[in-house]
């Protein structure tokens, strides 16, 4: 799989959630697929739960109806910095890269904080058109510390 | 400013009512160091592991009772003792991390002093001292020092169905005694066989400790401020239910029966409640509230607390343990643990994974708890002589069969008061 393809679709990812057109981000991945928010403490001990799980594309697609017109928290949106991927490997059609991300949040207020740091453990195959999209993105953050609450997607 | 907080806090609550509390107990720094030797160190039961954190001898973690750290380990007789993590030489920290295991004893890493699984000083290094090259000793500790003398702090323990809680004081009573019949059958109602840890996850809130305590026991507000509890009829006041506080007022558990509400169904819109949303919001994928019947009872959720910072939690299948921990007067650290149990099928554990995108940090219903306490404590920085009004449902802490009510709030307050002396 080209890289340069694989690249774009982390910076893609990266400015739909960045640029607030969080409807864009279900969109991104296939139908069933695995999107979990988890930290590397947890993945060390082989604990399955996440902050955030979700196996279809219609439970991506609830987390951003939920943000827009349900759930209630101060105004705040993130800057994501995502790093190169490493393939490390393919396997049946599809790509396993690894890619390291920094997210800041900058609340409504103004103070901008590192929010998390971690890396993205993804699996990646072309959709029936040709465009890569996650069959799997699983969100290892470094940390275990979630200040607050997390509203918007990593 | 420090002297005329001290002179309010430590003289009268402004009025003696369970129905009302000042805003300096959120906010006041010689009353948080009251809370930590009248309360944390108190006669209070406080959680600090599961045993299934630690099933084998030697297996160890580390924890908080308000500000003191603690050691919890398992000893070779299978015994749970726990120790202050403070090494009796210098005062370091013996263990630093979150847990592990040790053979036969701790050492510290500052002048290796070492600890039995008791916390018993046990080893100095070089306490007799070393042979010069002339071979006279010289150094170590003098003859006359009485090792047994220093030893970390130690805490009585006890389990509770599967869960651990320590005390530093010799007056509190047995945790049966301690949690009150009712709330120990909500407990045991839930933590009825073998757990299984699911994940971790540490949430720091930007408020005083006491304002989450609060809202976990504040039956009021859940299905008025969390949508998704009130659209999705997870929690609604018009659903069967109720709150039980014990007679001391520091425990207690809040619940929702899973029936239909008949002829209180509009209740909600008559009000024209925000977070009904039934109708106008539906989610593409329900699977995230796809339950079954686990405990036989028709309880679909279940929110518990012990005094001062343990929680159970059950909405659904969805099953966590909550660890209130003080980081000074305006920080806390909210400590998740998601639990299954033992002998969950496959279809059980995808169920629990699910819904666990109900609680936590990122939860559709927890994560608006997490801002709320923000919000008071941002809210009354400029009123510590002001009060908070907290009558629903009377001025008094008892069970009551509605969740109409901010009973098992006065009820802490109760427990609160009591302990600190006001």
């Amino acid at each position: 799989m080209d890289l340069a393809r694989i690249v774009e679709l982390n910076a893609v990812y990266a400015r739909v959630i960045d640029t607030e057109q969080f409807e864009e981000w279900p969109k991104l991945f296939h139908d069933p697929c695995l999107y979990k928010l988890t930290t590397a403490d947890n993945v060390a001990k082989g604990l399955e739960g996440g902050l955030i799980y979700a196996d279809t594309r219609g439970m991506l697609e609830d987390r951003i109806s939920s943000l827009r017109k349900v759930n209630i928290y101060e105004g705040q949106r993130y800057r994501h910095i995502v790093g190169l991927p490493v393939v490390l490997g393919e396997k049946d059609g599809e790509t396993e890269t690894e890619t390291p991300f920094l997210i800041v949040r900058i609340m409504r207020e103004g103070q901008m904080d590192v929010f998390a740091t971690g890396c993205y453990r993804d699996k990646i195959k072309p959709d029936a058109s040709g465009a890569l999209r996650f069959h799997e993105r699983i969100v290892v953050c470094d940390g275990r510390r979630f200040d607050t609450l997390v509203a918007i997607p990593f | 400013m420090d002297v005329r907080y001290e002179e309010q806090s430590t003289t009268v609550w402004p009025e003696d009512s369970l129905a009302r509390v000042p805003y300096w107990v959120y906010q006041d720094t010689p009353n948080y160091k009251r809370e930590m030797e009248r309360l944390f160190e108190g006669a209070t039961w406080n959680f600090v592991c599961l045993e299934a954190d630690i099933p084998n001898k030697g297996d160890y973690r580390t924890n908080q009772l308000g500000d003191m750290p603690v050691i919890v380990v398992r000893d070779a007789n299978g015994a749970i003792n726990c120790f202050e993590n403070r090494c009796a030489h210098r005062g370091a920290l013996i263990a630093f991390d979150d847990g592990g295991n040790v053979q036969n004893n701790f050492k510290c890493i500052y002048h290796a002093w070492s600890y039995d699984l008791c916390g018993n000083l046990k080893g100095i290094a070089f306490e007799r001292g070393i042979n010069g090259p002339d071979g006279v000793m010289r150094g170590g500790m003098p003859a006359g020092f009485e090792r047994d003398r220093f030893s970390p702090r130690k805490l009585r323990t006890t389990t509770l169905c599967g869960l651990v809680f320590a005390t530093l004081s010799p007056e509190t009573p047995p945790i049966e005694d301690y949690i009150g019949a009712d709330v120990l059958g909500r407990i045991k109602r839930v933590l009825n066989r073998p757990i299984r840890v699911m994940g971790r996850f540490v949430q720091p809130l930007p408020n005083n400790w006491k304002l989450y305590v609060e809202n976990v026991k504040d039956t009021y507000h859940a299905s008025l401020l969390h949508t998704f509890l009130t659209t999705f009829r997870i929690s609604r006041l018009t659903q069967g239910g109720g709150v039980l506080v014990s007679p001391d007022g520091g425990n207690h558990s809040s619940y929702t029966i899973g029936i239909p509400e008949g002829a209180n169904a509009d209740a909600y819109k008559q009000q024209q409640i925000r977070t009904d949303q039934d109708g106008k919001f539906a989610l593409a994928d329900p699977s995230v509230l796809d339950s079954v019947e686990e405990f036989g009872d028709h309880i679909q959720l279940q929110i518990l607390s012990v005094f001062p910072g343990f929680i159970l939690q059950q909405i659904h299948n969805c099953l966590a343990v909550r660890h209130v921990v003080p980081r000074g007067v305006d920080k806390m650290d909210l400590v998740w643990t998601y639990f299954g149990f033992q002998d969950d099928s496959p279809e059980m554990n995808r169920r629990r994974l699910k819904q666990q995108n109900l609680v936590g940090p990122a939860g559709f219903i927890s994560m608006e708890d997490g801002c709320v306490g923000g919000f008071v404590q941002r809210g009354t920085l400029a009123a510590a002589d002001h009060v908070s009004v907290i009558q629903m449902g009377g001025s008094t802490a008892e069970s009551q069969e509605t969740r109409a009510t901010e009973a098992s709030v006065r009820g802490f307050w109760k427990a609160y008061r009591r302990h600190m002396g006001y």
